[in-house]
Parts: structure tokens; sequence; C-alpha cells
């Protein structure tokens, strides 16, 4: 087989790409879920409707290490119709989870603030369950300056 | 090391059915289980994996953390009060301790 100088520089940089990306890649994968299957599993592969809620993020973090995230979400809050979860997922991170707030009759709004860690610029996303079993959600990018993990 | 000290603001009095912000930071390093030390081992996880505030003894908001949540992890949420009460703060530590502090507040009307 014939082989252009191109191609094989190309193939030989796949290679090398694939052996220093693999023990890298391997912790992140034996540490859990992607976000996508965070997502599902916690709607249980219910959609969860861009609505209702509302995300706010800083739009670029100079320090990852604290990044200000707030969110909202549009209900009553009755005792027969409020918010009972909202999860926070992080995609960029190693591990996508950052936290799953629990609402209840008694909160008056669904809404809450915290701080979190991002490793790199990423999509924040807000996913709320709704008492009657709906899922809403809401998504920011964040660019991330200075990660936050470690190292 | 000492036990990381709770802070938390509750306001002293409102009126019945107010909605209040209540706001919550704890003193701990969340430690990720991503750093490494200066032999290039990692350092064992070590986080505040569970918050939960409850008044007169119901819960009303919870949280479970993981270690994307800062250092001196920080929760801000809203009650709605209906009488007067007290509301006790707990973070569970993932060496099994936990830390709990107490408000009280005035619910006139």
């Amino acid at each position: 087989m014939h082989m252009t100088r191109r191609q094989a520089l190309g193939l030989g940089a796949g290679a090398a790409a694939l052996i220093v990306a693999g023990p890298v890649l391997t912790p992140a994968i034996a540490a859990g879920p992607t976000a996508d299957e965070a997502l599902k599993a916690f709607t249980g592969g219910a959609e969860a409707k861009a609505a209702k809620v509302t995300l706010s993020t800083p739009e670029i973090a100079e320090n990852g290490n604290t990044v200000p995230v707030s969110f909202s979400v549009e209900s009553p809050m009755t005792s027969d119709n409020h918010v009972t979860e909202v999860m926070l997922l992080a995609d960029g991170n190693p591990r996508p989870g950052v936290a799953t707030f629990r609402f209840s009759d008694m909160s008056g709004e669904a809404s809450a603030s915290t701080r979190i860690r991002l490793a790199k610029t990423q999509n924040i996303v807000a996913v709320a369950k709704m008492s009657d079993g709906s899922f809403y959600m809401d998504k920011k990018l964040v660019k991330v300056t200075i990660g936050g993990c470690g190292g | 090391m000492a036990d990381p000290k709770p802070r938390v603001k509750v306001p002293g009095t409102a009126k019945a059915g107010e909605v209040i912000t209540i706001k919550t930071l704890i003193d701990h390093k969340m430690e990720s289980g991503f750093r490494k030390d200066k032999k290039g081992e990692l350092i064992p996880q070590q986080i505040i994996n569970k918050f939960t505030a409850e008044f007169n003894g119901k819960p009303v908001f919870s949280a479970d953390i993981r270690p994307a949540v800062s250092a001196n992890p920080y929760f801000q949420f809203t009650v709605k009060v209906a009488e007067s009460g007290t509301f006790k703060f707990t973070w569970v530590d993932d060496n099994g301790s936990s830390y709990t502090d107490e408000k009280t507040i005035k619910v006139e009307g």
C-alpha cells in the first residue's frame, strides 16, 4: 500500500495522541458517568424542555476554583405543584456531577446559589424536576481562564 | 484539625408567609481527590457530601454535594416561614463527622 508522507505523519500523530491520552482519560471514564448519562439517570430518559429554569453564571470565570452559580425555576411552589429537585452538571469536569438540590413546598421559591469548580471552559446545565414528574432545563457556557481541579 | 466552623445568616424576625433568604457557609477545604501531593500521589477525596436544612424538624432544603463544589461550600436558598421556630443546619463530612448549627426566627402576625 502506498502512503503519502502527510498521511504517514497524520497516522503517527494520531497514534501518539492515543497513547498520551489513554492513561489520562482512563481515570475520568472510571470515575463515573458522562454529563449525558447523568442527565438521563436523573430524568429517567424523559425530555427536559428548555424553559422555566434560569441559570445565572459569569460569562468568563478567571478562576475556575470558585465560580458563582445561581438558578431559579418558575413555579408556584405549592404542595401539589412545586420543584422537587434541581441537578447541576458541568460537562467538562472530570466528574460532571456538581450537586443536587432538594426543595419542598416550604421553600417559597425554587432558587439557590453556590460556588463551584470548573476544570476548563464548558457548559453548565441546571435540570429541574417538578412534582408532576416533568423536567425543565437551562444551559450556559462559562469560559474559564484558570482551571480549578488542581493537579 | 479543629472542626470546621459553620456560618449561617437567618433574619431574626419575619412576617408570617414571608419568603426569607438564608445564607450558609462552612470552612472546609473540599479536597477533590484530583490533586496530587509533592510526591505526585493523589490526595484522597475529603469533602462535605451533604447539607441539610430543617425547620422545626421538617426538611426544607438539602443538597447532595460532589467535589465540584468549591472549598468553603456556600449555599443560599429561600424558605417560606409560617410560624416562629428553629432552623437546624447539618453538614456531613466524608470522614463520617457531621457539623451542625441552629438559628431561631421570630414570626409575627
